[in-house]
């Protein structure tokens, strides 16, 4: 019989996934996998990893990692990435990782059009630490830190990374997918995978932001959590395309 | 292949680690060692070297976390309050058991403190650079050529301990000028060999199975024994001591001094010794490990008395000095601080005094 589907070699066989019941982030480490695998990239492959749930993946995944400290992993891809260009780098971090106190090295490396890949789940909360605000938690939202629920008259409005980095000059790909559906899996996967070739190709910085659920903290059911994603954290954080040099010329 | 020329301290480090093989630097500017960074934007793209400008401190210590993890030999830099900043970096590499060098051209603290130069980071530099009760070897150079040989020598440290090595220097010697003998330049293919050696641990892109990672921490009951391999490596530390004794043999007056208020003292030890004194020097070239025994060892029939010469206020080496003396001799300060200057006549006055004390 043929086989149409097999695991990527790009994760740890014989490993589950420690990650909660609903959670994307494991379907995101399958498809970075996939991704690369599909541009023979999986023996060269550098992965910099945040801290928060992100920082679980080093567990999962079958190709280097180094661990940044918290929001730093920008520049610690940007010193590996110049040492060893011909490395495949990506960096893999949450909204309160690269969002906000990593906005300076996030930013910055986005500027410089540092030659690697963001890969940024957005699930408008800090998981790792128990529900507290992010920089992304939506108007209304409670977290643990916000328990009132987000105020913007206390707290400021939703931030969203993609169509602020879209002001600077350099980045080169900017995209914002979701994992809720086979669909959007695909596209996200596709999402990556561009991401991928345009830096082997030296194209610049990219960033792909993955907006995904977050049952435990949201405190919704796996289900729940679907329909609130894509009723209102869509609503806050439409998918699409934002810029594609590549698509442009 | 040694060559001799008139450079500033600063500029002197850069040439010594480029010399030394080091083909990545990042650093964000603050007085007084721009000239380190300012240097090294000239000179990597001379050598197919990389020198980014970090957008802060956090940011450069992170990029040569990043950089020094691909094996590469890296180094940045930095003064005081911009050093502060880097202990997050240095604890993660020290942790993760990272090879890399950096330098703090001191200034006078606390706080943004005073941009003249001091040596009021001691405490910092050899006890906790960051969080996490790492331990680093610590160089402190007295002269601009001391600047280029530990500079060149901290990279072999580092790779040998894999392990995060600091030069503590300040704003004087950052950008005072003196003839200096630059060592050989390290080729290309050295450079390369060097690189090999910390391959099998490089971030790079392994073979799927023969994967590198960097850990800077560790999971469950793990850290302990990370703490434990950490611990191990600084007991080997015994042999990397390295102190000048200068004119002790038969002093009763010991002046104890690390860096450039070393250089103050040695004049006044001269000038006490033309008046009959007995006077001798204590300096401390590397500050961690500290020269306990040196101190320790000392004949207290003969030595009557110790002055700690250091520009800081609070003083800080003397802690190290009362540990390894236990009140067993007089131990006086002379201290200037905040970006004030030690003179020879302030030395040799608190030598004095120190003598009439206890002679």
């Amino acid at each position: 019989m043929q086989k149409v589907y097999e695991r990527t070699t790009g994760i740890l066989p014989n490993t589950v996934s420690g990650f909660c019941p609903g959670c994307m982030h494991s379907t995101v480490h399958k498809i970075i996998g996939e991704a690369a695998d599909e541009l023979g990239q999986l023996d060269n492959l550098v992965r910099v990893e945040g801290v928060g749930c992100c920082g679980l993946g080093q567990f999962y995944v079958n190709h280097d990692a180094t661990i940044a400290a918290h929001g730093r992993a920008c520049a610690v891809a940007t010193g590996i990435k110049r040492s060893t260009p011909d490395s495949l780098v990506y960096t893999y971090q949450g909204d309160g990782d690269l969002a906000s106190i990593g906005l300076a090295e996030t930013m910055s490396a986005a500027n410089r059009g540092e030659n690697f890949t963001v890969i940024f789940v957005n699930n408008g909360i800090y998981g790792m630490t128990g529900g507290q605000m992010a920089p992304t938690t939506l108007i209304g939202m409670k977290a643990t830190t916000a328990p009132g629920g987000r105020d913007p008259e206390v707290h400021g409005y939703p931030m969203h990374v993609v169509e602020i980095l879209d002001q600077l000059t350099a980045p080169y790909y900017l995209e914002r997918v979701s994992c809720n559906t086979p669909q959007n899996v695909m596209k996200a996967r596709n999402a990556i995978k561009k991401g991928f070739q345009y830096q082997l190709e030296g194209r610049g910085f990219s960033l792909i932001e993955i907006v995904t659920s977050c049952p435990t903290n949201w405190g919704l059911s796996t289900l729940d959590s679907l329909k609130f994603l894509e009723e209102k954290m869509f609503a806050e954080y439409p998918l699409g395309l934002v810029r594609d040099k590549g698509a442009e010329k | 292949m040694s060559e001799r020329v008139f450079m500033k301290g600063c500029e002197a480090i850069a040439e010594a680690a480029v010399r030394a093989g080091c083909r990545f630097f990042a650093g964000y500017p603050i007085t007084p060692q721009n000239e380190i960074p300012e240097y090294f934007a000239r000179r990597m793209p001379e050598v197919n070297g990389t020198f980014v400008q970090g957008e802060s401190e956090v940011a450069s210590v992170n990029m040569l976390y990043g950089a020094a993890s691909t094996g590469i030999r890296a180094m940045s830099s930095s003064s005081s309050c911009g050093i502060s900043l880097y202990s997050e970096g240095v604890s993660y590499m020290a942790s993760a058991r990272i090879p890399a060098v950096y330098v703090n051209v001191q200034r006078g603290g606390p706080g943004i403190g005073a941009i003249q130069p001091a040596q009021q980071d001691y405490f910092q530099a050899t006890k906790a650079s960051g969080n996490g009760g790492f331990k680093m070897l610590v160089l402190a150079p007295s002269t601009v050529q001391e600047c280029v040989d530990m500079v060149y020598e901290a990279f072999d440290l580092a790779a040998r301990d894999e392990n995060p090595v600091l030069v503590l220097t300040d704003g004087v010697m950052g950008t005072m000028m003196e003839p200096v003998v630059l060592p050989p330049m390290k080729s290309d293919e050295e450079i390369a060999e060097l690189r090999k050696k910390f391959e099998h641990r490089a971030i790079i892109g392994h073979k799927r199975g023969e994967n590198a990672f960097c850990r800077p921490g560790s999971v469950g009951t793990g850290q302990e024994a990370v703490n434990i391999e950490a611990a191990k490596l600084y007991s080997t530390w015994d042999k990397d001591v390295e102190v000048e004794e200068f004119m002790t043999e038969d002093a009763e007056i010991i002046l104890a001094a690390y860096g450039i208020s070393a250089r103050i003292s040695r004049v006044v030890v001269k000038k006490l010794r033309e008046e009959g004194i007995k006077a001798g020097m204590i300096r401390p070239i590397k500050i961690s490990p500290f020269p306990y025994d040196t101190f320790a060892n000392l004949d207290f029939n003969q030595v009557k008395g110790i002055l700690n010469v250091e520009m800081s206020i609070p003083s800080q080496m003397r802690w190290d000095i009362d540990h390894a003396v236990q009140g067993r001799t007089q131990v006086n300060d002379c201290l200037r601080s905040g970006g004030q200057l030690l003179t020879n006549d302030q030395v040799y006055d608190a030598a004095r005094k120190l003598i009439k004390e206890v002679l």
